[in-house]
């Protein structure tokens, strides 16, 4: 019954053969024209000389911009600051967002209203919430300092991002206050979607809420977490709004990320092909972690 | 893992240290959710801060939001001004600035939303040449991040001269592999009968995606309208390289700038901040489930 229309339909619109193009070539034009070209060109740019405005002519170099970009010490700076975000935050965020899933998936009165205040933050733009946090952060002016002054009677006094000690650790706790609403409702959705019998089962068995969490919950929740730390992975390496607006990579170099190091590069010294390096350094930086989940997933499923 | 397996594995739990008691426990029942609440209530305060001290600060006179700014009087409005709205409006040239990012924004949600369902659809329903390659193809280009094409893609546009200009902010982000996969995988889900008894009333291809398809798959329109609105509205990496005069400059870059013009006041700094804040805050109140189910869809990918 079922397979005769599906048939029917497929040879019907089989027939004229034009109409699934125009559906679909709007699409591909722009996706041939701003993704996959720019795509090929930033490979083929990472072995040129190309700068947007130079007398030089065009030629090939090798590996030149890769090398160059490799002796940099700015690279290592931003690449182990893209790391230092990957390691506090991917653990931190997940667990905390963890938390609030839970938290929020209780049944309880008011618990909407919650849900709805943690999620907040995510709908603000990165570049409002940096602005807003480079205030809170002010040694002096800032409440942050004032909250910590009264508690600590003045011992404590961060200059937060003033100091090359604590401003990428200010910068990180604020993505952290910005991105964690993001992940929580991911982890809601899967708490919500493990059958209630589970639970059941569990608690007939005499398991505790501890051994719950940990048997229940956690493995039904895999495929959940592994998206979470993957996409939290991939925007560490991407992470640029709030440090473009909160330090624009100092003092001293000691907030520098690699898309700072890009946009620095590829745009403010207008050096297309070394920036390019960057760019697919990176690519390959984001393609390993997302294979390594596809990988895990398949795991899974086997 | 299988559900099955999840609850073998509770089972296999030693229970020889477990004492099951089902006697009603009212009071430790109380405390318990007594400290939920509490725990939440903290948590909210938390996400809270940043937002309130920016609403407060943006109708206090200048010179409180600094003096006050470190202690609990950031947060009470000891002297309401409107007058930083206005300084807003004329320094900043907040009204223009708006309208740019209202202009390129809703073009590119709209002109998305069309190009990409339209190949989403070509992809899920119609038969043709090439199309299983094509599938292949836009779930790879999921994984490339704009911020891999950024630089190359600076150049192109640079060297055809449309820097500067709307179109520069609006055509490279419409087609988008990842919101055509999220179409093409709801059209997949949705029965094709409805579709074949159009067909039969000899409706064509375009109608039949009109007045059929498309209000049988409101919910991933929805979807896709808010995650492309809310990345568009935040957007911060490509007008920093594509926009130079405040002509076209959108409101992240702009909120950016004006941060760094003297004088610095922030009282009009925070009230630019609650312009760009309050209305995506509002629509959110409004469609709170359809923000959160469209987040938690983004989970469906891996």
């Amino acid at each position: 019954m079922i397979s005769s229309p599906t048939k029917n339909l497929k040879t019907r619109v089989g027939q004229d053969s034009l109409v699934p193009w125009l559906f679909s070539l709007p699409a591909i034009l722009m996706l041939l024209a701003f993704l996959v070209a720019p795509f090929v060109l930033a490979i083929v740019f990472s072995f040129t000389n190309l700068r947007l405005l130079s007398p030089i002519p065009l030629r090939f170099v090798g590996l030149q911009n890769y090398v160059r970009v490799f002796q940099d010490p700015i690279f290592y700076r931003a690449l182990g600051n893209n790391l230092l975000f990957v390691v506090i935050v991917v653990p931190v965020q997940t667990a905390l967002a963890l938390a609030l899933a839970v938290l929020v998936n209780q049944k309880l009165r008011g618990v909407r209203v919650f849900r709805t205040i943690y999620f907040a933050p995510v709908v603000t733009v990165m570049a409002v919430a940096a602005t807003v946090w480079r205030l809170l952060y002010d040694p002096d002016a800032g409440f942050i300092n004032g909250l910590l002054g009264a508690v600590s009677g003045g011992a404590v006094h961060p200059n937060w991002l003033r100091s090359t000690s604590t401003a990428f650790l200010a910068i990180i706790i604020m993505s952290i206050w910005q991105g964690v609403g993001f992940q929580m409702v991911i982890l809601l959705a899967g708490l919500q979607d493990i059958p209630h019998d589970h639970y059941e089962a569990a608690i007939v068995d005499g398991a505790s809420g501890w051994q719950q969490f940990r048997f229940v919950t956690i493995p039904q929740l895999r495929n959940q977490l592994l998206f979470v730390v993957t996409i939290t992975t991939i925007l560490a390496f991407r992470l640029f709004d709030q440090v473009y607006v909160m330090t624009s990579g100092g003092p001293l170099d000691s907030t520098q990320t690699l898309m700072l190091m890009l946009v620095d590069v590829g745009f403010g010294r207008q050096r297309i092909a070394q920036g390019s390096a960057i760019a697919v350094i990176f690519f390959l930086i984001v393609l390993s972690i997302s294979v390594a989940q596809r990988r895990l997933i398949r795991e899974e499923t086997t | 893992m299988s559900p099955m397996s999840v609850v073998t594995l509770a089972r296999s739990e030693p229970r020889s240290g477990q004492i099951t008691v089902i006697q009603p426990r009212r009071l430790p029942r109380v405390l318990g959710a007594l400290a939920t609440y509490v725990g939440m209530t903290l948590l909210a305060v938390m996400f809270l801060v940043p937002l309130l001290f920016e609403f407060i600060g943006s109708i206090k006179p200048n010179d409180r939001v600094l003096s006050e700014g470190n202690s609990w009087r950031a947060f009470i409005p000891t002297a309401i001004t409107f007058v930083n709205y206005g300084d807003a409006l004329a320094r900043a040239d907040l009204a223009h600035l708006f309208i740019n990012s209202m202009i390129i924004t809703s073009s590119i949600v709209v002109a998305g939303i069309v190009v990409n369902s339209l190949f989403g659809y070509a992809l899920a329903r119609m038969t043709f040449r090439g199309r299983g390659l094509l599938i292949g193809v836009v779930i790879a280009l999921i994984i490339i991040p704009f911020q891999a094409i950024a630089v190359p893609l600076f150049f192109m546009m640079a060297k055809i001269e449309v820097l500067d200009t709307y179109q520069v902010q609006i055509v490279p982000f419409i087609a988008s592999p990842f919101f055509t996969y999220l179409f093409y995988t709801f059209f997949l889900s949705i029965p094709k009968e409805l579709e074949e008894a159009a067909r039969v009333d000899g409706a064509g291809p375009l109608t039949i995606f009109w007045r059929v398809v498309v209000p049988l798959a409101r919910p991933v329109y929805a979807t896709v309208a808010i995650l492309s609105f809310l990345f568009a509205w935040g957007e911060l990496l490509w007008p920093v390289l594509v926009t130079r005069g405040p002509e076209v400059r959108p409101l992240p870059l702009g909120i950016a700038v004006f941060q760094t013009l003297p004088p610095v006041q922030w009282g009009d700094i925070m009230a630019f901040a609650t312009v760009m804040t309050l209305p995506l805050l509002v629509v959110f109140l409004a469609f709170q489930d359809a923000f959160v189910r469209s987040v938690a869809r983004t989970g469906i990918k891996g």
